[in-house]
């Protein structure tokens, strides 16, 4: 339906139980198991101690992973405009302000209201880092990572410039779970330039087809479960695909009956 | 940037649905907010509620995303002959190639609190709300998307008060990258126990109607909105108001509470500018943030002040439709739009005696004069902030 969109990746961050960063991912498609010794929650170190107490579940995972992706970039995560994609932000503070709601509305924590904002993640990612540029957040349904990935695209085409993309979600609690898609934690985090710098670790071509093409599933068993039981779990098609040491191509959902076709080039 | 054409445009709030009615209630000063009538246990405070919303189900077609935050932006969709520009736009395009980006901060979630507080006796959500689609944001765009029979991007941008505002950055952006050929930008919230119990916890709502700026402005008032814009590249519509530019930053400060400085407001109004080729001295108008908080209030007036002369005016309007929340971007985007296009400068309701900070530049009665050049800032938690940069159809040489 339209033009290709470039891009190259120079930095990557992974979250979600036993896969902690990308090196441990990587080692687990080349058949190592995952790290049963990892920690249950990400570390978030970024995070200023006092921060990191006040910070949902959901912000640590997204702040993890941005952090890990831009450390890998090398590049000042103060510079980078950002975009950070969830289908649901955190429900668990969701379930937290309709049962208090609807029990004892006064009582209303102001804290976990304003990390009820869905830029919650935003928020802190740039209060953390000083950054003073450009944040959103978004969401899409199940098509959140891919509709993240085509708004972080255009960001770093339209102003020539280096973007992060953040995409998380968690699962939540109480009578709310029944409408979430997410069973297990997961995040990733890319950084994306528009030009091919030292840094570049692959590159990207993007197409928008409005189609029936269906998302592709990894083909790895354990990242297949985890994006069946996770709303951005879309992302971890592209991640498998940046592992290979070959030029391939996946297909990302952005949209109801719209597919983001990417051909992938895992540079040398 | 290359300026968009804002080819059409509406807004629904408590000042009525349509564009005639916000001209009017503009025009003789007639505020919207009434005592709160609303929220599920008392609340002392007074809202800007949209009249008719409780008897007025959607299409049995759409049945199945009916929620007051849906029924909200059908109500808003259906004015100013909104769908005909869309339909218009899709047919000379594609539909595929109209996106829909629409902002909200809490979307559809006063189907979620009423969920809870009539949980059935295996404590699960009731039927009629049993739905996963509106228990999610993005039921606010993937609505919309359907009911306007699109099938382009959609996307939903919630970044708290600020998120309508963005929406029109990002559809700048998709053009200029030539994903789409138009997008169908917006914001609608509607009124919810959230907002206001929240608001309410962090001691920042008033008990009165908001009075911006007012030397005694104690809080906010909430209000529930929609607005809707349909952008086109400027040469296919030459006799359309433009968007000539946007600017977004972050505060990198707090959570809640604004940059003592103003800093990251600063920035975004000086992107504007900057991708619009606009200086402060031609600016006519500026609707301001002005959410009628201590804080922002004080921020925002000594912003002003700084960066412009006398000669540009500035006015909050949520004292007529209280603060929209994520609305607030889209609504005031049509009230910057009706100053240039019908010559409406707004007066600030509310106020009586202005902050000092202001420095006179507060337009507090409402005025009909000539408006080319007019900026909408909206700020959000989480320190984010966006201004949009409107011009009249010529563009500004």
């Amino acid at each position: 339906m339209n033009g290709d969109l470039d891009v190259w990746v120079e930095g990557i961050g992974v979250w979600a139980p036993g896969l902690p960063n990308w090196d441990h991912l990587c080692a687990h498609l080349a058949g190592q198991p995952t790290a049963e010794d990892a920690p249950k929650r990400p570390a978030a170190g970024l995070l200023p101690p006092a921060e990191r107490r006040r910070a949902p579940d959901s912000v640590r995972l997204a702040v993890e992973t941005a952090a890990q992706a831009v450390a890998m970039s090398g590049r000042d995560a103060a510079e980078l405009p950002s975009v950070f994609a969830s289908a649901h932000g955190d429900a668990v503070i969701m379930d937290y302000m309709c049962e208090t709601l609807a029990t004892t509305p006064l009582e209303m924590s102001p804290t976990r209201f304003h990390n009820s904002v869905h830029n919650a993640a935003a928020g802190y990612w740039t209060i953390a880092t000083g950054c003073h540029r450009s944040s959103n957040a978004i969401c899409a349904g199940d098509a959140s990572f891919g509709a993240g990935l085509l708004e972080a695209t255009t960001l770093a085409a339209s102003d020539a410039e280096a973007v992060l993309l953040a995409a998380f979600d968690a699962p939540g609690q109480g009578p709310l779970v029944e409408m979430l898609s997410t069973r297990t934690p997961f995040a990733c985090a890319l950084v994306l330039s528009p030009q091919r710098t030292p840094q570049s670790r692959a590159a990207l071509r993007l197409r928008l087809h409005a189609s029936g093409h269906p998302q592709q599933p990894p083909s790895n068993a354990h990242l297949r479960r985890l994006a069946r039981e996770n709303a951005c779990g879309a992302a971890l098609t592209l991640l498998e695909a940046l592992a290979q040491p070959t030029a391939g191509s996946t297909r990302v959902a952005a949209g109801t009956g719209l597919t983001l076709h990417i051909e992938t080039d895992v540079l040398a | 940037m290359p300026a968009l054409a804002v080819s059409a445009h509406t807004a629904t709030s408590a000042l009525g649905r349509g564009l005639d009615a916000h001209e009017d209630a503009l025009r003789r000063m007639r505020g919207g907010l009434v005592r709160n009538d609303f929220s599920s246990a008392p609340l002392d405070c007074w809202i800007g509620r949209v009249a008719g919303l409780e008897d007025a189900a959607l299409p049995a077609t759409l049945n199945e995303w009916d929620c007051r935050n849906n029924r909200l932006a059908w109500a808003g969709l259906q004015q100013d002959d909104f769908p005909k520009a869309v339909h218009r736009a899709a047919a000379r395009y594609g539909s595929d190639r109209v996106a829909v980006l629409l902002g909200t901060s809490t979307g559809s979630i006063a189907s979620t609190e009423q969920g809870y507080r009539h949980l059935d006796v295996d404590g699960r959500l009731p039927a009629e709300v049993r739905r996963p689609m509106i228990h999610c944001l993005h039921s606010l765009s993937a609505f919309v998307k359907t009911a306007l029979d699109l099938s382009g991007p959609c996307l939903t941008i919630s970044t708290a008060c600020s998120s309508s505002a963005k929406v029109y950055a990002m559809a700048a952006r998709m053009m200029q990258a030539g994903l789409v050929d138009a997008a169908v930008v917006g914001g609608v919230d509607s009124l919810c126990d959230s907002v206001l119990f929240g608001f309410n916890s962090l001691a920042l709502v008033s008990q009165q109607a908001c009075r911006p700026f007012d030397v005694d402005r104690d809080g906010i008032s909430i209000g529930e909105a929609a607005g809707f814009a349909l952008l086109e590249r400027a040469e296919r519509v030459p006799e359309a108001p433009r968007l000539a530019g946007y600017g977004e930053s972050s505060d990198a400060h707090h959570m809640s509470t604004p940059h003592p400085d103003g800093l990251g407001a600063e920035l975004a109004m000086r992107d504007a500018l900057a991708r619009a080729g606009l200086r402060p001295e031609q600016v006519d108008y500026i609707n301001l943030h002005g959410t009628s908080t201590q804080k922002n209030d004080e921020v925002e007036a000594a912003l002003i002040a700084r960066l412009y002369p006398d000669t540009t005016r500035s006015s909050s309007t949520k004292g007529y439709s209280g603060h929209t929340l994520g609305a607030a971007g889209a609504l005031e985007a049509s009230i910057a739009l009706l100053a240039i296009e019908r010559g409406v400068l707004p007066g600030n309701l509310g106020c009586s005696t202005p902050d000092p900070l202001c420095a006179g530049r507060l337009q507090l009665e409402t005025e009909v004069r000539a408006v080319r050049v007019a900026l909408s800032n909206s700020f959000g938690f989480g320190g984010n902030n966006a201004c949009l940069a409107f011009t009249h159809a010529g563009g500004i040489a």
